[in-house]
């Protein structure tokens, strides 16, 4: 009875577009990018201001409901998988961009802004906003916010914490509050780098005020094709040593570069072990230098072939290879399944040796493809759904792959967040009172844990073997 | 909590399991689907259908009316292809699914009626023509504009052309360098015989011979964004017939037909048509890709005046035609101006502005806004539907901005030099 109650409360509030109930229609939300785990909604809400968002919090304050917030569910840990929640909240309908500021290079976006829209948004005016994870077209701004999100060009302009202002948060009571706001570096605690990467279990992000750059006078893209990935590896220390800090650097494996040419043709030799590409931008006469610099270092550490690109055709034609490796790596095997690691820069190599050697030990096929300037490795691990015992296989090579990582100094995610998929690694990298300390600070913003539960931090008992059975395999 | 179906034989029958794998959840599709944008559902999203489609296929939802609604919602524009990274034929999918739907689902009486009108009246130039005579009186008292305001009505073209029988055949002016038949399309050559016209001026000065036969009906695309696969396969089994005469291309002015004949491959699967079917799609081109193939000479004075061009789905995301129709307006001497989301469904599709009259209004006032906001004195758009339903959506902004085809944009131009 008070559920129906509730039902027609934030139906008043967000009127019946806003209100999803049928079952066929909330099935859809049972999962993001991240498909292993699987739950449905009870209900899910779309609110489509800061007002309706308050109302609705509140009520479900008001009836003691825990809720997990959505963006455009493009994540790839399970971040807004509604597990211990039954009300699922989505930002799909905010989606105005409010104020550009283009001369203080600002702008003022609700969260449901794809972060694409927010660069084409700004493109008259020279600027654009730089954290680019690969979904970018997709993926929102308030997602990047619970995600802290990154992407290729993150290795010379940060990640999404150093490119947010200010944002509002309505916390779990319903109470709308801004931290940071239009300037930099507001005194006292920064609460704002507190929410930021926080996955939703402080409340729910509505609106952000984003920082812009300008766009570069000049870049040049290169891509270099190496015989090993151990070359090419070198070749990145070596770029990094120099001093060039290129805006990205990216490189794909063997399976990778093999996969891409049989769907596009490129024309990289069939032998090819590694393709690198980086990008230099900046000042045309700095980018100059350091392109050629970047070429030198490559021939050096064993490139056997060079292609660079200065006009904006050629720089998309050397770009689709990296950015269509998801697509040519679907055409390997019904399903794939992408980790998402760090280790320094020089554990590289060592990395991707183990990955190999474990690959092996389960029987399955894996490819890698990096972010190679900040360490972030991301194995791609083939699978068919149908069978569960391969499916169980790579969920335990992909924890074998993490506890590598943090073995080697590194961590168990770069930019796809813990969400429900990486519960079981904090141990590994946190010690019981680090996330106790953690959650202790979760507590000032949602006492009651009602804002995305079950996230992030292993169940009370904090034990690895109580929260892998609820793994859900799809058979 | 649940409801479990059976398997549903019905649409596993359509497509095939492996399809539903090549679809990894990655939301790349969710910016390019014209109904995400407008309701922000994941329902209505691209990613969001095939999840209810596999769901429904693999017995863990049952058809009921909801899934239903949100399938009908598509517009079958495509706009997801194109944006997908890893290939998935969401168009063969959803082509299946509404198929399947037919043979399952039980559509209330007003739904079914209307659904059948338009396949009994549009297809058929001689039913059309005497549906629009009621118009052609209330022009003809003065009352176009006013008429103009009621439903369906509004998506005639206002003033009505007159009815105008083609020739059979059109020799070419001077050398003859190829011969060309012409698909005239059923909704097109009654509401638009004036592309026609000028896409025959100018094959003819361009040394092109058309064959225009006379007996052609509809291509079967109406039929079949219904999932009425009889119904499209009979229209099929008509075009082969009729289309027996060797040319060099078969030439299309509607993207919607244009993109239906290229499948008719798929639509003939396991008949005896299907090598025929085959064949007859290689020689399909669009008018203006055949155009732009030419190397026409350029008018001697350039149109000059301001050209937005609206990419039909049709053509940019079923046919990958992009590039050529916009050659065409730069050659005519057009001013191309930026229109935002030009790759965006304006919402006719098809018969959807007739079926899902709402959100068909929704994303036609979202297109002509963006036309308004690029200062257009012309929008040029490939697509008979499209052009009714944008000429709709400016007349109710009350904005006098003319929609033509490329081809007359073209035609325009060489006329205005020789005038």
């Amino acid at each position: 009875m008070q559920w129906a109650h509730l039902r027609e409360s934030l139906r008043t509030v967000v009127g019946s577009e806003g209100l999803i109930e049928p079952y066929e229609a909330r099935k859809v939300y049972e999962c993001d990018g991240y498909t292993l785990e699987r739950a449905v909604p009870e209900l899910v809400v779309l609110p489509a201001s800061t007002a309706e968002m308050c109302a609705v919090v509140r009520l479900l304050h008001r009836a003691g409901v825990p809720f997990v917030p959505r963006g455009a569910g493009t994540g790839l840990s399970g971040g807004c998988l509604p597990l211990e929640a039954p009300v699922m909240i989505g930002t799909s309908r905010m989606r105005r961009i409010l104020e550009i500021d283009s001369l203080n290079r600002r702008v003022m976006v609700e969260a449901g802004v794809a972060n694409l829209e927010v660069t084409r948004a700004v493109t008259e005016f020279g600027l654009h906003y730089a954290p680019d994870p690969s979904s970018q077209a997709a993926c929102s701004i308030g997602g990047n916010i619970a995600e802290n999100s990154g992407g290729p060009h993150t290795l010379k302009y940060g990640v999404t914490t150093n490119h947010v202002l200010g944002l509002e948060l309505v916390l779990p009571d319903g109470e709308a509050v801004w931290l940071g706001g239009w300037v930099d570096d507001v005194p006292g605690y920064d609460l704002r780098g507190f929410v930021i990467g926080s996955e939703g279990t402080c409340g729910i992000v509505t609106r952000a005020i984003l920082r812009l750059l300008r766009n570069p006078e000049a870049w040049q893209t290169i891509l270099a094709v190496f015989p090993s990935v151990a070359a090419a590896t070198s070749a990145v220390s070596a770029v990094i040593a120099a001093g060039v800090v290129p805006a990205a650097l990216e490189l794909m494996d063997r399976l990778i570069v093999q996969a891409v040419e049989q769907a596009y043709h490129f024309g990289f030799p069939a032998d090819a072990g590694a393709v690198l590409i980086a990008e230099v931008d900046g000042h045309s006469a700095a980018v100059q230098a350091e392109a050629e610099a970047v070429k030198k270092l490559c021939l050096d550490a064993g490139a056997t072939e060079i292609r660079s690109a200065a006009t904006e055709r050629e720089r998309a034609e050397l770009w689709k290879s990296r950015k269509r490796a998801f697509g040519a790596v679907g055409r390997l095997a019904p399903n794939y399944c992408t980790q998402d690691g760090v280790v320094p820069r020089t554990c590289l190599p060592e990395i991707l040796q183990r990955i190999v050697a474990i690959a092996e030990r389960y029987r399955l096929r894996v490819g890698n493809v990096f972010h190679a300037g900040d360490g972030n490795i991301h194995p791609i691990l083939l699978f068919d759904e149908r069978d569960p015992q391969e499916v169980r296989r790579v969920l335990e090579a992909g924890r074998e792959i993490l506890a590598a990582c943090v073995e080697l100094g590194g961590s168990i995610t770069g930019e796809h967040g813990v969400g429900v998929e990486k519960i079981a690694e904090m141990p590994l990298l946190f010690t019981p009172q680090d996330l106790i300390v953690m959650q202790a600070l979760r507590q000032v913003f949602d006492p009651e844990q009602r804002s995305n539960p079950g996230k992030m931090f292993p169940s009370p008992g904090g034990c690895v073997e109580v929260a892998r059975p609820r793994r859900q395999v799809p058979v | 909590m649940a409801e479990v179906a059976a398997p549903h034989t019905k649409m596993r029958a359509q497509v095939p399991a492996a399809r539903w794998l090549e679809c990894v959840h990655c939301g790349l599709c969710l910016p390019a689907c014209p109904t995400y944008l407008e309701l922000g559902t994941e329902a209505d999203s691209p990613r969001g259908r095939i999840h209810l489609m596999r769901e429904w296929a693999e017995g863990r939802v049952p058809l009921t009316g909801e899934v239903v609604r949100h399938l009908d919602l598509c517009l079958g524009c495509l706009g997801c292809e194109a944006a997908c990274p890893s290939g998935v034929r969401y168009r063969e999918m959803i082509e299946g699914a509404r198929v399947a739907v037919e043979q399952s689902y039980q559509r209330r009486w007003r739904e079914a009626l209307l659904r059948r009108l338009v396949v009994d009246l549009f297809p058929y130039p001689d039913r059309l023509a005497i549906l629009l005579w009621p118009v052609r009186l209330a022009d003809w008292m003065g009352l176009g504009p006013v008429v103009r305001k009621l439903p369906w009505v509004e998506l005639v073209p206002l003033p009505l052309p007159r009815k105008k029988a083609a020739a059979a055949l059109v020799p070419a002016r001077g050398a003859r360098r190829y011969r060309v038949a012409l698909f005239r399309g059923c909704v097109a050559r009654v509401l638009f015989p004036q592309v026609e016209a000028a896409l025959v001026r100018i094959l003819a000065d361009h040394g092109c011979e058309v064959v225009v036969p006379g007996e052609q009906g509809c291509c079967g695309a109406l039929a079949a964004h219904q999932g009425d696969r009889d119904r499209a396969v009979t229209s099929i089994r008509a075009v082969l017939r009729v289309f027996t005469e060797p040319v060099d291309a078969l030439l299309v002015t509607a993207a919607g037909c244009g993109a239906f004949l290229r499948s008719y491959g798929h639509w003939t699967e396991g008949t005896e048509l299907q090598e025929r079917a085959k064949l007859l799609a290689l020689r399909v081109r669009d008018a203006t890709e055949f155009l732009s193939s030419l190397k026409l000479l350029p008018p001697a004075r350039p149109l000059g005046r301001k050209v937005a061009y609206h990419h039909a789905c049709h053509l940019a995301h079923a046919q990958g035609i992009r590039d050529e129709p916009v050659r065409l307006l730069q050659l005519a001497g057009a001013e191309l101006v930026r229109l935002e989301e030009a790759d965006l469904c304006c919402g006719s599709a098809g018969s959807y502005n007739i079926l899902q009259p709402q959100l068909a209004q929704r994303l036609g006032e979202r297109k002509a806004r963006n036309i308004l906001a690029s200062g257009a004195e012309v929008v040029a758009v490939g697509n008979p539907g499209c052009s009714m339903q944008i000429q709709a959506a400016l007349r109710r902004l009350g904005a006098d901005i003319a929609v033509l085809h490329p081809v007359e944009v073209l035609d325009v131009a060489y006329r205005e030099s020789t005038a």
